[in-house]
């Protein structure tokens, strides 16, 4: 750890706080946002597609965050099965592997073959839109926003009762009125934290 | 074997158990399967697929997330909207059909918005949701292993903490499987088809904007 971790996470706390906008660079206007390698339409046509045989062949609707509260049990059951059994959410929420933490195993296999073959794969650390805004020595902030974040997110996605994918897509489209609050939650969430973080 | 009055590993220890569980579960009598091996490969092929078009969709791509989040880059929006308008017309004809049953989780006002609003400020922070997230992992964005600790952390937390929050926010407005049509009382054989045009009107909408 460094001083310049100190005083990024200073500054960012200072301007979403605060108001203080004197933090980091400013973010080129219009940002050159990468283009996907199909139709958004197309591609989202399919995952609806995607969905429609899940439930017919399956009867399952595609989801991705309980395979993180499966993933976080079964690894306790390894390193402390007693401390594991004795939570009541594991007792009702048996960690195991199951259809949606072998969905998600999937996703990262698939979505690796699609971007070896696209030749989009990435191995970056920092991403280009985080190092416009943190600069390229913020690695430091970025494990602890990615780890503050992602803890967050898995909390609120088991309260809300799931995320992007299982409320987000094969809820909503079940015209579930929960999935359809949810989603619309997540993203006022997400556009109020997102703006504080780069536009402030 | 008949256990002994001395014996040690019939005494629960005397921790805070509900008294419906009198006796102390051990994590070596739960399976490490819950399907059996043939679903749990059809699970991992329709992830494949699902990885596969969340990576052509760019939406494994930190910039195109955050993008949304402000309001800048809507390839998020348009394929979400595909995907529920085409999910949307499938299942209302299935349903008809008779081929598939609906598969909803119930509406909990507290949980969905306090969780929705929780779940949205960890989005904005870290980029990627669940699902882009392995999305990203495989595209190789390494911030996203970071995001996999970090999910894994929150879902412990949450298990450590669920016995104080379950019997109050995440069960506040508990009102079952209801669906729109049901609560705007409307049949869904008129409700689908106008959904369905008004969320293509959404996208000509945005794609005359330039969006």
């Amino acid at each position: 750890m460094n001083y310049r971790i100190y005083r990024q996470l200073a500054g960012v706390v200072a301007a979403s706080t605060a108001g203080v906008a004197q933090a980091a660079s400013e973010l080129p206007t219009p940002y050159p946002y990468p283009e996907p390698a199909w139709s958004p339409y197309i591609a989202g046509g399919l995952i609806g597609l995607l969905v429609l045989t899940t439930l017919v062949l399956a009867g399952k609707k595609l989801g991705a965050s309980s395979a993180y509260s499966d993933g976080s049990g079964m690894i306790g059951r390894l390193v402390a099965p007693r401390h594991i059994a004795s939570i009541p959410y594991f007792q009702n929420n048996k960690p195991m592997i199951g259809w949606t933490f072998m969905l998600v195993i999937g996703t990262i296999i698939g979505s690796f073959i699609a971007a070896s073959t696209g030749g989009e794969l990435t191995g970056t650390y920092l991403q280009d839109m985080w190092v416009a805004r943190f600069g390229p020595d913020s690695g430091g902030l970025r494990t602890l926003v990615a780890l503050a974040g992602g803890a967050l997110m898995a909390y609120g996605a088991r309260m809300a009762g799931g995320c992007t994918s299982g409320h987000g897509i094969s809820g909503t489209l079940q015209l579930a009125v929960g999935s359809w609050i949810a989603v619309i939650c997540f993203f006022l969430g997400g556009i109020a934290s997102a703006m504080l973080m780069y536009r402030l | 074997m008949n256990p002994g009055p001395h014996s040690t590993e019939t005494r629960a220890t005397p921790t805070t158990e509900s008294p419906s569980r009198r006796q102390r579960p051990e994590t070596e009598s739960w399976n490490w399967l819950e399907e059996s091996p043939g679903r749990l490969a059809a699970a991992l092929l329709f992830g494949g697929i699902f990885g596969f078009l969340l990576q052509k969709a760019g939406v494994a791509k930190f910039d195109i997330l955050a993008g949304v989040l402000l309001l800048e880059n809507f390839v998020v929006v348009k394929v979400m909207l595909a995907a529920i308008i085409v999910g949307m017309v499938g299942t209302w004809l299935l349903r008809k059909a008779g081929v598939i049953e609906l598969h909803i989780s119930e509406t909990r006002y507290g949980g969905n918005i306090i969780g929705g609003l929780l779940f949205g400020v960890g989005f904005g922070l870290l980029a990627y949701c669940p699902g882009t997230n392995a999305a990203a992992v495989g595209q190789g964005n390494l911030d996203a292993l970071v995001g996999v600790v970090g999910l894994l952390l929150g879902s412990y937390l949450f298990a450590l903490t669920s016995r104080y929050s379950s019997g109050t926010i995440s069960r506040l407005g508990n009102r079952g499987k209801i669906t729109l049509p049901g609560l705007l009382g409307v049949s869904t054989d008129v409700f689908v088809p106008i959904a369905a045009l008004l969320l293509i009107g959404v996208l000509f909408l945005m794609e005359s904007l330039g969006l």
